[in-house]
């Protein structure tokens, strides 16, 4: 195995809508300001993947449009993932691990302002069973959270206090949506949105773009001081189909942690992609992990949820704290689908 | 595909469903974003405003506020003529749905003077079969008080009457 | 450069799809036409509503079709306060996950109480409301209803 390594990371300000800019004048000033920071010129990657979907904006074929913010000219090695780019990453790093590319650029973007991502996301399910429903991704999460609190494995008060503690710690975070001074009882003074959830239980609607740089072996070394090495990538998917799924427990994301090796040592920091707060509990409990863990110190996906880009956002902010030396072994996680059908685990470490 | 083993009450239903309608209507608010907010805006006052690239000149229209070679904003704003070349075109002879134009008609690829990459749009007043390659044509404008924010406000293209650009001029554009 | 004066424009997509259901599908949309609901026996036995082509644990065709009660329990639910465009009605709501009689794993569809949360909770018993008319659709089956509604 080659040790690859996040170099880079950088994000927008992200909002409930970006208005001034379109899709590629939004994501630009993200892409050049991650090439800054690692220290390179765009000549020097060697390959691009990215992670976005059409839907958001209604436009077949959108990432086409965004390249521009890479200059693909003369032509350039690029994949493109209609899926979160934490997934980007990952493709990116079978293709280092293949020593295709030594160094890659990573980016996501998600413009969901345009539409309306509740109606949207309903596109992603069974087209005969449930698409004519309008199953909208809240809806189904507050059944999965319904199911949580009926078995005993979540309670009202713990979800609340994930989403106070998120706002509270999204307050050191510039690049958050939302954020204040909240407590528990303030989430559960609010009324129900979704029932059994309320707003803060649920990420907001987010315009948001964010990208970083992997690099390999010695050329990570040479470019930073303290590159985030990829200890260990897995990610595992369950049916689509909700009914024959436990919606209580996360099993793809158990497996996925087990495979990248997340029990091997001590996690200083975890960013977990739950864009509902009963889902950063079952996913801790998937994981396995422990009161020393620091959870979602920017605040997480319930403070800022860029479509396609807020798992990355998981991987970047990870990578980010090992690299200025805040943390020494961190768990970055990223979901897709509904009810966190599919999801992505990678380990963190400095050396 | 196995057999499939249907309960009694399904075996002997008259046309069984074999496909189902699912439509769906998505409603966005498309955002132009600046760069093709400042073009069209322009057009409105019937003017065409590219943009250039500070790294490689090149001049863009419509601009879409990033050059694609370079991946640098593309800021400063190039006003530019009506007329251009014509580098490439077809005849378009089939009718397809949401259509507006008598057939035949020509959609042509035409590059503006000073500018780097072609703009499409209509060529007409001329017979389809004598459109050509290098051709020169001028916008035609709608009346002023038809004047919007939009590619419409330009009728379509017609030949100016100029003779034929030299292919070196438009050569690497085709 | 000043800002600009920023432009937007109404898009609206539409998809006038039609899908082509195979015979398992099909099987449960003829059943819908004509009022009532099947499923399928998966591998291990168990019941599953709406059907699948495959069996979810070992992907082996399944063939089985088998006919279960336009009634059962309510496993799990959400209470959808304002309905989206497109939501099975027009007035609060749940989206429920309901265990037919004769099936092991429940389907998504939405519950009817008049609009009142407090007529919720789980292990509730509910009937399926039919639609008038029927094409073989999921919306043949109009919404739930608490048992014994009407
Ligand atoms: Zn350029």
């Amino acid at each position: 195995m080659r040790d690859i390594a996040i170099i880079s990371f950088a994000q927008t300000h992200h909002a409930r809508a970006i208005e001034q800019e379109n899709e590629v004048e939004m994501l630009q000033p993200v892409v050049v300001d991650a090439i800054a920071k690692a220290g390179i010129t765009k000549d020097r990657i060697d390959f691009v993947c990215s992670g976005s979907a059409d839907y958001l904006a209604g436009m077949a074929f959108s990432f086409v449009l965004t390249l521009d913010a890479v200059g693909p000219w003369p032509p350039i090695s690029e994949s493109h993932v209609d899926m979160d780019a934490a997934w980007a990453v990952y493709e990116a790093w079978v293709k280092m691990q293949m020593g295709k590319a030594d160094i890659a650029l990573i980016y996501g973007y998600g413009k969901s302002s345009p539409g309306n991502i509740r109606r949207a996301l309903t596109r992603q399910l069974d087209p005969y069973t449930l698409q004519p429903l309008w199953a909208d991704p809240v809806s189904l999460a507050a059944i999965q959270a319904r199911s949580a609190l009926d078995t005993g494995t979540v309670t009202t008060e713990a979800m609340a206090e994930v989403a106070a503690r998120s706002w509270r710690s999204a307050q050191d975070n510039p690049y958050a949506q939302l954020k204040g001074d909240l407590a528990a009882a303030d989430v559960l003074a609010t009324e129900p949105f979704v029932d059994p959830l309320r707003r803060h239980d649920c990420a907001p609607i987010t315009d948001g773009a964010a990208a970083v740089v992997l690099a390999a072996g010695d050329v990570a070394r040479e470019l930073c001081e303290r590159p985030a090495w990829i200890r260990g990538i897995d990610h595992r998917i369950e049916p689509h189909m909700l009914g024959v799924r436990d919606l209580t427990t996360s099993a793809s994301t158990a497996i996925a942690a087990a495979k990248a090796g997340v029990g091997d040592g001590p996690i200083d920091v975890a960013e977990l992609h739950a864009p509902f707060s009963h889902q950063e509990l079952i996913l801790a409990a998937a994981l396995g992990l422990g009161d020393d863990t620091a959870i979602n110190p920017s605040g997480g996906a319930l403070c800022a949820n860029p479509v396609m880009t807020a798992g990355l956002v998981r991987m970047g902010e990870v990578a980010q704290r090992v690299i200025d030396g805040t943390a020494d072994r961190g768990v970055a996680h990223a979901t897709s689908g509904a009810c966190l059908q599919q999801n992505l685990v990678c380990v963190l470490e400095g050396e | 595909m196995s057999d499939i083993v249907l309960p009694d009450r399904l075996r002997d239903v008259a046309e069984p469903v074999r496909r189902i309608r699912t439509p769906a209507r998505l409603d966005y608010v498309f955002m132009a974003g600046k760069a093709t907010s400042r073009f069209l805006n322009a057009v409105a006052e019937k003017r065409l405003v590219g943009q250039r690239c500070p790294v490689c000149r090149k001049v863009y229209v419509p601009p879409r506020g990033v050059c694609p070679t370079d991946g640098v904003p593309t800021e400063e704003e190039i006003e530019l003529p009506h007329v251009g070349t014509v580098t490439s075109f077809c005849v378009v002879n089939v009718q397809f749905y949401g259509q507006v134009m008598e057939l035949p008609y020509v959609s042509a690829l035409i590059l503006l003077d000073g500018t780097d990459i072609p703009l499409m749009h209509l060529i007409q007043e001329v017979p389809a079969d004598q459109v050509h390659m290098g051709m020169r044509v001028e916008a035609v404008w709608v009346p002023d008080e038809e004047l919007g924010p939009t590619l419409e406000s330009i009728k379509y293209f017609r030949p100016n009457g100029e003779p034929d650009a030299d292919y070196e001029t438009y050569k690497d554009n085709v | 450069m000043a800002e600009p004066e920023l432009l937007v424009a109404p898009n609206v997509i539409e998809y006038p799809f039609s899908r082509t259901t195979g015979p398992m599908i099909g099987a449960f949309m003829t059943a819908l036409r004509e009022g009532f609901i099947v499923g399928c026996t998966a591998a291990d036995g168990r019941v599953i509503v709406p059907p699948v082509e495959y069996d979810p644990d070992t992907a082996e065709a399944l063939t089985e079709v088998v006919e279960v009660g336009d009634a059962g329990v309510v496993a799990s639910w959400s209470w959808v306060r304002e309905p989206l465009d497109g939501h099975p009605l027009d007035r609060p709501f749940a989206f429920a996950l309901i265990t037919l009689d004769g099936a092991d794993v429940p389907m998504l569809h939405a519950v009817d109480t008049g609009g009142d949360v407090a007529a919720m909770a789980t292990g509730m018993r509910v009937r399926a409301r039919w639609a008038d008319e029927r094409e073989g659709s999921i919306l043949d089956i109009a919404c739930f209803e608490p048992e014994g509604a009407r």
